[in-house]
Order: C-alpha cells, then structure tokens, then sequence
C-alpha cells in the first residue's frame, strides 16, 4: 500500500475471508442486501466517493491547463468556463517527457521488471518444497518467514548500502531489484504456500505413483496450477518495486538512472516554477501502475484477500 | 534502449540461471543413493530462497543491531550513544511523539472508514458498488510521491490578496478567513494530522476491500436468525456480522500499522520533516543518507525493530492457530 506505500500483512488467512458461501447470498427472493441502502446510507457514500476523486481529478484537470492558468486560477474554473480553450494544452506531457521523464521512465522498468519476475521462480520452489515435503526444521522456517512478513525492509538498509559501495554495486539497476528480490521473498513464500496447500493432494499423490519425479510434479503440474496466485503476488511486487522512492532513492539516487518516483520527488520539491511539468511528470508516473492494477485487479484482490502484508 | 536490453537480459540470466541452478543441483540430488537423494532434496528446492532471504534480511538486520552500537563511520564503539543522544534530543522527542500520534490516528480511522464503506456499500446495487469501491480503491495504486503530489495541489497557499489555487484555501477563504499556510501549521499539531489525511487516502480502499469481503463471507442464516429473533439493524451488525469479522479487522490494522511504521514518502516529499511533522523513518533517511550517520541511522532501525516485536509475536500465534485449524 503506498505506499506507500502502501501496501500487504503477513497475518495469515483469516478464515473469515475465504469465499466459502455455500449458498448465493443473494438468489431471488432473498436479495437481503442489494438495493435495500437507505437515502442517508447513499448520500454518505456519495460524499465520500467524492472526496476520494476530488484530489485525483484536480491534478488531471490541472495537468491539461497551461502554465498561466494553472498559476493564476483554481482547475475548478473549468467547471464554469469549460469551453474556454486557451486555456487547456498538452504542452506539459510534451515538456515533463523531454525533461527527465523519459529517462527515468525506461529506468523504472529496468528495475521493476527482474524484481518482479525473478522472485517468482524461486519463491515457487521453496513454495513447493513447504508443502509437498517432508524435512527437519521446516515448520521452524515457515515460521520465521510469517514473522518476516511484518518486519520493516528499513532493517536491511544500512548495511546493504555498505555492501554495496564494497562490491560496486551502488549505482546500479541491479543494486536496487537485487534487493526487491530479497525483500519480496518472504510475501511471495507465504502467498504460494498458502495457495498450494489448497490443491488437492490427490493430484500429487497420483503423480507420485505414476513416478515423477518432484521437479517434473513441481513443473508440469503444481506450477500451472498455481498461476492465479504467482499472479497476484506479481502485480504486488510490480506496485511495490515501481512506486518504492526509499529504496530507489538510497541506492538509485537522482542521475542519470533515477527512476520515475524520484524524479516526481524532485519536482515536487522546486517551489511553484515547473509545476505544470510535475502535474503531468506524476500522471506519467502513474499510468503503468494504475493500468496493471485495473487490469489485474481480480489477481489483486485475490491476493488481498489471501491475507497478504508485506513488512 | 541499451537498459531496456540490460532489464531483459538480467530477467532472462535472473530467471534462466535459477532454472539451470535448479535442474543441475536436482541431477546431482538425483545421483545420490535414494535415502539421501530424499533427504537433500528439500533443500534443493528452498535453499535459494533462504539464501536470499537470509543475504537480504536477516543477515542486514543483524548487522543493523551491531552497528547501532558503533560511530557515525562504524569505526569504533560508542556503546549505548546514539541512543542516549537520540532519546535524549528535543528534536527527537518530536519525532516520537508525532510517530505515536500516527500510529493512534492512522489505522483506527482506516479500519472504521473503511468498515462503514464496505458495510454501506454492500447494500446498494452491484454496479453502485462496484463504482463506489473502484473509486475509494484506486489510490491504492497510485505512489506516495504521486498521492504527495496530488495533495500538494490541496494544501498549497498563496499569499493574502492573491487568487487561491489550492482547493484547501479557495474554500476557507471563500468562508471570509486569511489564506493559511496548512503545512506549516503545527499548533495541535495540524500539519502532521492533514499529512496524516494523504496515507488514509490512499490506505482505506485496501481496508475495504479485504472487509467487505469478510463481510460477504459471514453466513447469511446468522443474519436471518438474529432478525427472525427480534435484532434490528444495529444489534446485528455489532452483535452478529462484527464477531464473525473480526479476525479480519485484525489483520487490516496490523497491516496498516507497519505501512505506518515505514511510511517515508508522503512526509518526505510534502515537509521533509520540518514545521515538526517528522517521522521516524524519514529521520532514519535523513541520519543515513543527509548525514551519513550509520549509527545513528542504525540505532532509529532498532528501534523500529523492537517496536514490531509484538506484532511478529501476534502474528505467529495467529499463524499457528490457523495451521492448527486447517
């Protein structure tokens, strides 16, 4: 969550939000819920809804105006001079890309993309390894790996920074999805382990007796099987690792391998002057992120709803 | 274009290499007598993932403990000195109390907000609800320094006289008030509660969505023989549907709670910590990266560290509990 971040617990499942209803709770005839909200029950949610876009369309609308208009009055004028259209202009998308946008742009997904992708692979076998196998000590790791959920990646950070200046790291693409990797690792565990213990062990077991082997059950079998869940942990980890700033900034830094988070960071720092560029920097910043997010929503909410948080 | 190449090389090695790692160290497993090669097998599967965990996480923190005991260039002992310092500085006070003040106000209010969402649009329409839910959701995928900016374009102030173009002032000066500078307000501490505002923005969607699932799950003959009883509305819903959930509303709170605890961007980008907003974890970024004191930096992270120790604790109780009732 933001990330904010923001962003996933590891508290387990909390057996409540299994969809387990036997039953539609809403067949004809019964309908206890849909449609009976009460007009103060509406009007509330309205207001609220409202308050949640406001903020969202004020910087779209303010994005399109040009720099004088956008200095000079409200983005909520245009309510009232819609039709005015000197003062609307895509200038500013033009001007944020050429500024920095689209170094940093291309930078993010140098980033984003092997810390997203690569976890999943490794995560998936110690998935598998935790619930089809028997070994001493594994209960004992599961379980520092569900306390490792909650804990604060800001732990790591110190001496990863002195790490890396040893290894000539800092500085690099690497540097930054190297760790994504490692902090994800935990969340991607935990979401694949808890999706698999779901599927049926008859499955494996006849797969066993037919002679496969684990790595062939594992490839042809538990990981094809297991593709809404490896799906929601990778939109997850794309939110986080695109829209991180701490991590990216500490050993990314501002230059000529900033990513798009950054370089908003930056323009939102200078007072006033280049406004309009951050307008339109911080939705340029934002539509890969909200796109995979309203594409996959389902994976995501999927994904919540497995009791995911992520320390 | 040359990074765009590097990005898929480093996935196609990242991914290709750990396949490769996996297939040789599974032949070799494989080579072994079958006892062992059951034995080894495990670890086959899970070693490079402890590997990472342990390189990235457990390793680090534990040098973040030792550290925290040394100078700002970790080149001698200092003892027990950054935190008597730390503890001991008014600035640092500050920073406690207003990481109190977030823990306090933060995650209660997104809970209850997003409770009385889930609970209100649960009752109208499905496409109502779904339009509803998706525009309190969005936020979730938007950045602290996107959702920062956007708020920027609240709070901003103008001096007296001159139009407002942040919607904050437009309407308290419409009411006949002066222009205010929100964010450099920190009687009652004003600033740190409207930075506070962005992170339940943008957090309140996630509670939503995992409660009005639990929501949905409570079994609907619960409902119907407490009505049939004699409950009203209110009965129910505390009586009935808020026991069945509150497992969830438990883990909705924690996971709020730690976004909390490292929440950096919002504060960073808005105040940088000043006009007394700062935050524990922007104070860390700035001992460790405006300072370069690694101590110090250290010794904030400990902190933190023991501050989670509670809920690492609840949450392998929790864990345990489920496992026990699967």
């Amino acid at each position: 969550m933001t990330t904010t971040g923001t962003t996933p617990p590891p508290t387990p499942v909390p057996a409540e939000v299994k969809p387990r209803r036997a039953m539609p709770r809403r067949g004809a005839g019964v309908a206890p819920g849909a449609g009976r909200a009460s007009w103060p029950a509406r009007i509330v949610l309205l207001v609220i809804c409202f308050l949640w876009l406001v903020p969202t369309i004020g910087i779209i609308v303010t994005s399109f105006r040009t720099e004088e208009a956008a200095l000079t009055s409200g983005w909520w004028t245009v309510i009232t001079s819609p039709l005015d259209f000197t003062q609307y202009t895509i200038a500013n998308y033009r001007e944020a890309w050429d500024a920095g946008m689209n170094n940093s742009f291309i930078n993010s997904f140098a980033v984003t993309l092997p810390a997203t992708i690569i976890p999943i692979m490794i995560a998936a076998f110690a998935a598998y390894a935790f619930t089809f196998m028997e070994f001493p000590f594994r209960d004992t790791l599961f379980v520092v790996i569900v306390g490792l959920l909650v804990v604060p990646n800001q732990v790591a950070l110190v001496p990863l920074l002195r790490l890396y200046t040893d290894v000539n790291l800092t500085g690099q693409f690497a540097a930054v999805y190297l760790a994504h990797i490692g902090f994800g690792m935990p969340l991607a565990i935990y979401i694949l382990r808890n999706y698999m213990s779901t599927l049926p062990k008859a499955v494996i077991e006849s797969a066993k007796i037919d002679g496969a082997s684990h790595f062939k059950t594992f490839w042809r079998l538990i990981v094809p099987m297991s593709v809404p869940a490896l799906a929601s942990f990778a939109i997850f980890q794309f939110l986080w690792v695109w829209n991180d700033l701490l991590i990216a900034l500490l050993f990314l830094g501002p230059g000529e391998r900033e990513v798009v988070t950054v370089t908003v960071a930056g323009l939102v720092g200078q007072q006033q002057q280049g406004w309009q560029l951050l307008t339109a920097g911080a939705i340029i910043s934002m539509v890969v992120p909200v796109a995979v997010f309203i594409a996959l929503q389902r994976y995501f909410v999927r994904g919540l709803t497995a009791g995911s948080v992520k320390g | 274009m040359v990074r765009v190449i590097n990005a898929l090389l480093a996935i196609v090695g990242g991914v290709g290499g750990a396949l490769l790692l996996y297939w040789i160290l599974n032949r070799l497993a494989e080579m072994l007598p079958q006892k062992w090669e059951e034995r080894v097998k495990p670890w086959v599967f899970i070693l490079p993932a402890i590997a990472a965990i342990g390189l990235f996480l457990i390793y680090p923190a534990v040098r973040t403990i030792v550290l925290s005991f040394a100078n700002a260039t970790s080149t001698a002992w200092v003892g027990l000195e950054n935190y008597t310092d730390l503890l001991g500085s008014r600035d640092f006070q500050i920073t406690l109390v207003n990481t109190l003040l977030w823990i306090a106000v933060v995650p209660a209010v997104v809970v209850a907000l997003g409770l009385a969402v889930a609970v209100l649009a649960d009752r109208l329409g499905s496409g109502g609800e779904r339009l509803t839910k998706s525009s309190i959701f969005l936020p979730m995928a938007i950045s602290g320094v996107g959702a920062a900016t956007i708020w920027r374009f609240i709070y901003e102030a103008r001096p007296e006289g001159e139009t407002q173009i942040g919607l904050q002032n437009a309407v308290w000066t419409a009411l006949g008030f002066d222009p205010v500078a929100w964010l450099q307000v920190d009687t009652l501490r004003l600033n740190s509660f409207l930075l506070m505002v962005i992170l339940i923005w943008a957090q309140v969607g996630f509670s939503m969505v995992l409660l009005s699932a639990a929501i949905k799950g409570v079994p609907i003959d619960t409902i119907e023989a407490a009505r049939i009883d004699g409950a009203n509305e209110r009965q129910i819903f505390f009586r009935v549907t808020v026991p069945q959930i509150w497992g969830t509303v438990i883990t909705v709170f924690i996971t709020v709670l730690i976004t909390v605890l490292k929440a950096f961007d919002v504060v960073f980008v808005m105040t940088n910590g000043n006009f007394n907003t700062d935050i524990i974890a922007v104070r860390f970024f700035n001992e460790l990266f405006r300072n370069g004191d690694n101590g110090r930096a250290s010794a904030i992270v400990v902190m933190l560290m023991i501050a989670v120790v509670p809920v690492v604790a609840y949450q392998v109780r929790h864990f345990r509990a489920e496992e026990a009732a699967r």
